[in-house]
């Protein structure tokens, strides 16, 4: 009884670990990312793990360390 | 005002900007708020994403470029573009966005405006004495 006890406690505590270390990094992922605007108002954003945005990210966290981010 | 000076004004005015610069679209360094090669290097940096960002555009076939946010969980990187002239700022994470597009655009015209006077005022530039005195000899 008492290690079935144990036994849960383990999987669930786990398991809730499991799961805010996955939306953590969702989270961070949505969150680091690219967004022109254009002259006509439009927008795009790019989301890291796109060509496009993995081209500029890394630029941009090279000039916040250069501006004493990071 | 000198482009120093409004750079100034603005971090004072500001309080989630942290650095801000200005610079050309080729990265030279106009001005800035912070010193040294650090900030040669952001004015680089930043010209190099606005270049990647225009490719990136002309790929989608949309309008020219006028601002971009760079967000990262260790901050964000903004550019506002006006001609040849980029300003560049930095911010922690999750700042108010339209906040800092909208100072950064302000500092733009403002400069730009200055730049108009400056021109029109060279043009109607009184005549001095010595002009005078060259005329009548």
């Amino acid at each position: 009884m008492r290690k079935r006890r144990l036994l849960a406690t383990v999987v669930l505590g786990g398991g809730s670990f499991l799961g805010t270390m996955v939306y953590r990094r969702r989270t961070e992922r949505r969150r680091t990312r690219v967004d022109l605007y254009f002259e006509d108002g439009s927008m795009v954003s790019l989301e890291a793990g796109r060509p496009d945005a993995d081209r500029m990210l890394p630029l941009a966290g090279e000039a916040l360390a250069a501006a004493g981010r990071a | 005002m000198e482009a120093a000076e409004a750079l100034a004004e603005l971090k004072d005015l500001s309080t989630q900007i942290e650095v801000v610069a200005l610079a050309n679209r080729s990265g030279d360094l106009v001005a800035s708020t912070m010193e040294g090669q650090a900030a040669v290097k952001l004015a680089r940096l930043a010209a190099d994403i606005v270049s990647q960002a225009d490719q990136v555009r002309g790929d989608l076939g949309r309008e020219p470029l006028a601002q971009l946010q760079a967000a990262t969980p260790d901050g964000c990187l903004f550019v506002v573009l006006d001609g040849d002239r980029l300003a560049v700022a930095t911010t922690g994470p999750d700042p108010t966005v339209g906040l800092i597009f909208y100072d950064l655009k302000t500092l733009l015209r403002q400069l730009a405006r200055e730049d108009s006077e400056a021109a029109v005022s060279a043009e109607v530039a009184p005549v001095t004495a010595d002009d005078e005195a060259a005329e009548n000899a």
